[in-house]
């Protein structure tokens, strides 16, 4: 059976057992290190790990180290995915030929794969589709920091409107990037999955929360996770937190689940809504929409938030 | 419990079947693919077995090969034994993974009916995508007709599975030639079999949750060397006596022999032919034609494609004066892939022959009996003559002017 932790404060979370080393490259000030921690110590059930090529794999299986006191496996680029959903097929033979190791016994291991939004929202996507569709008894978590950061801030299909990236830069000409950012959510909850949510780490309760749900979920889960990134988004490393709380209280990233697909239930309303134009301001990489010419760009991303929010409120009302 | 099917002693089988035969007796715990021409029956009669209750591991039916390697790149590092098959741009979509599953040294078993790489799009058999494979850092067993395609593949399990080798097998056989021809194959009654191929001992399994393990891990340059080092040391090694070990035992249960290099009438050949796949039985056949018009001729096959049987091929070629090798694969710039290996081989012999190439049955061209025959003559002139009389590389069974190089 599943052991669901009881966290009721964040120092619960010092005292759990380190399935994922502090010892690991991460940059000073990263969220995915935040996030992984906090799904981790989530449960007590063993996990099983993937990871796609990226920040989080590169910094945590430099051999002969590794950061991972539980199973983990990292093929390419494009397959975490892919990868878990083979360890757990065979999870799945082995349980039912009675040939699954003496440790298993009694135990519920969960499989769980990690990728940045390059390999989530980019080259990893059918992948990803294939395992949902065949439903696969898993977890996918993106690691969503709108941009290919392990590669030196290359633009992904999750880079924002107006967002100056090293493959979208701001110039003389340009406002950086050009293209709305694919909705992943609403994509991954079309496959029909059981269980799909936004999260953050700073709303780590909402977040505990959401990630028991989809452990105890049959099935392909998937979460989105919000990573503020100290060194593509330009703010200072000890703002981690302040930044996350400028995305969800601006409800840039509003925090939401849907379940089976069409039940989406929003899980977070900021006490104080604060304007997009602070959440953008607090980092380097939106500097020059603050330029004359470009300040009609933070007015439309302010109602496109508004027109995002307001629709999230109408189906959440109507039960869809 | 998985039923137990009923095999006639001789069964009539076409390679792709003789090759799903024998993953369904290897009781193989997740087989992940997706089907391709000419491989997909193997697909199609895996599913088969599986709704008729023959089957009872995972059968995950992917969306690529690439998911399809990859996927099986999982279940073999969760720790059980892992079979796919594929052809063709299945294969060069799956290359990346192919890679990646001998780097983490995972036992899989890939069955490849060879086809033919596009562009121009072409279903038929030829062996590029087997060359595709060969820098791959798996051992390469070819199949030359259907009952080798189920032998060679209930041996790969053997062969890679044993912890002293850690490594993934394809077995190949030609498209169509081999996949889509049936033949009288005797198969193993699954006891037999499954006794035969052994139950799958881990090694370093994710689903361990006692032992945490690390799979996939970054190595730069100062570690990435050894690793791949090692790996090459291990094919080159440790694999030709594995691979001795289970031929031999296979011999044993069936009286089935087979040779890292297969040799055809090479006692006291003065000319041989070298290849690969289906042609090796029109060069056997064609080899006998030619010893009753008075050329000693022979035929040197390597079952082994990788890891290379370098003093193999040595050995065998060791008294002949002229050698053909024979590539069913554009070099597209170069000589021949068999003709180099052949070569480089021979190189080192006190005898070096006269050898030359011949590119033929691209994209499943016929290679006929004609065609042997006009190789087998000019390898005769060159015999006589101790040099070539001919152009080191020509292309044989193309419509037009001749072509050749050299």
């Amino acid at each position: 059976m599943s052991e669901m932790k009881k966290i009721k404060n964040l120092k619960e979370f010092s005292t759990s057992a380190d399935r994922f080393e502090g010892a690991n490259l991460l940059c000073p000030g990263c969220a995915h290190s935040i996030i992984v921690r906090e799904i981790l110590n989530a449960t007590n059930d063993p996990v099983v790990l993937s990871a796609s090529t990226g920040c989080l794999e590169v910094c945590t299986a430099v051999y002969p180290y590794t950061s991972w006191d539980a199973s983990w496996i990292h093929i390419g680029f494009e397959n975490s995915s892919t990868a878990i959903a083979g360890a757990e097929a065979m999870y799945k033979a082995l349980q039912r030929k009675n040939r699954l190791p003496d440790s298993c016994e009694g135990k519920s291991p969960k499989f769980i794969a990690f990728g940045g939004d390059g390999a989530t929202y980019d080259i990893g996507f059918q992948w990803i589709s294939g395992c949902f569709e065949r439903g696969h008894d898993m977890m996918y978590v993106c690691l969503d920091n709108e941009v290919y950061a392990n590669t030196g801030g290359q633009r992904s299909s999750a880079t924002p409107i107006g967002a100056s990236t090293t493959t979208s830069p701001a110039g003389r000409v340009s406002y950086g990037e050009k293209m709305n950012k694919k909705d992943m959510v609403q994509i991954m909850a079309a496959h029909g999955s059981p269980y799909v949510a936004q999260v953050a780490p700073n709303k780590w309760k909402d977040m505990i929360k959401k990630i028991q749900k989809g452990f105890s979920t049959k099935g392909p889960v998937y979460i989105n996770a919000m990573s503020a990134c100290t060194t593509e988004w330009k703010f200072a490393p000890d703002d981690t937190i302040a930044v996350s709380d400028l995305a969800t209280d601006s409800l840039v990233f509003p925090l939401y689940e849907i379940e089976n697909g069409t039940k989406l239930t929003i899980t977070y309303r900021p006490k104080n809504k604060i304007p997009v134009r602070d959440y953008l301001g607090a980092q380097g990489r939106f500097k020059h929409l603050f330029k004359p010419e470009y300040e009609y760009l933070i007015d439309e991303w302010q109602k496109r938030v508004d027109d995002y929010w307001e629709y999230l409120q109408r189906r959440e009302e109507a039960g869809v | 419990m998985a039923e137990k099917m009923e095999l006639n002693e001789v069964e009539v089988w076409d390679g792709n079947m003789a090759a799903s035969q024998a993953l369904r007796q290897a009781q193989v715990d997740v087989v992940a693919a997706y089907p391709i021409t000419p491989s997909t029956p193997i697909v199609q009669n895996y599913s088969s077995f599986l709704a008729n209750g023959y089957i009872d591991g995972e059968f995950v039916m992917v969306e690529s090969e690439h998911a399809a390697m990859s996927g099986c790149v999982g279940a073999a590092a969760a720790g059980g034994r892992v079979a796919t098959a594929t052809s063709s741009q299945g294969f060069a979509l799956m290359s990346e993974v192919l890679y990646q599953a001998s780097g983490m040294r995972l036992p899989i078993v890939l069955t490849v009916v060879n086809r033919a790489l596009a562009a121009p799009l072409n279903v038929n058999g030829d062996h590029s995508d087997m060359y595709l494979g060969r820098d791959s850092g798996w051992i390469q067993l070819d199949a030359f007709n259907c009952q080798q395609a189920y032998d060679l593949t209930l041996m790969a399990f053997r062969i890679g599975e044993d912890h002293s080798i850690r490594l993934p097998v394809m077995v190949h056989q030609d498209g169509f030639i081999t996949s889509h021809t049936a033949e009288n194959v005797k198969p193993l009654s699954d006891d037999e079999a499954y006794e035969f191929v052994g139950e799958y001992k881990p090694m370093n399994a994710m689903l361990d949750l006692a032992k945490p393990v690390t799979y996939g891990v970054q190595t730069e340059e100062d570690w990435h060397f050894e690793h791949k080092a090692r790996q090459h040391a291990d094919l080159m090694t440790k694999v030709f006596g594995k691979v001795e070990e289970v031929f031999d035992a296979f011999e044993k249960k069936t009286g089935r022999k087979y040779n890292i290099v297969e040799e055809y009438m090479m006692e006291d050949a003065e000319v041989a032919i070298v290849a690969l796949g289906t042609t090796v039985e029109t060069s056997e056949l064609v080899a006998k034609m030619m010893r009753e018009e008075g050329i000693k001729a022979g035929v040197v096959a390597p079952r082994l494609f990788r890891p290379w049987p370098f003093e193999q091929i040595r050995k065998a070629l060791a008294n002949v004066k002229a050698v053909a090798c024979l590539d069913r694969s554009s070099p597209n710039g170069a000589l021949g892939a068999l003709y180099n290996e052949v070569t480089a081989s021979l190189y080192q012999n006190d005898n070096r022959p006269v050898i030359t190439n011949y590119i033929y049955g691209l994209g499943g061209r016929d290679f006929t009996i004609d065609h042997a025959k006009e190789i087998f003559k000019e390898l005769d002139a060159n015999a006589k003559e101790g040099r070539p009389t001919t152009p080191l590389q020509q292309f044989v069974g193309l419509r037009g002017p001749k072509l050749s190089f050299y």
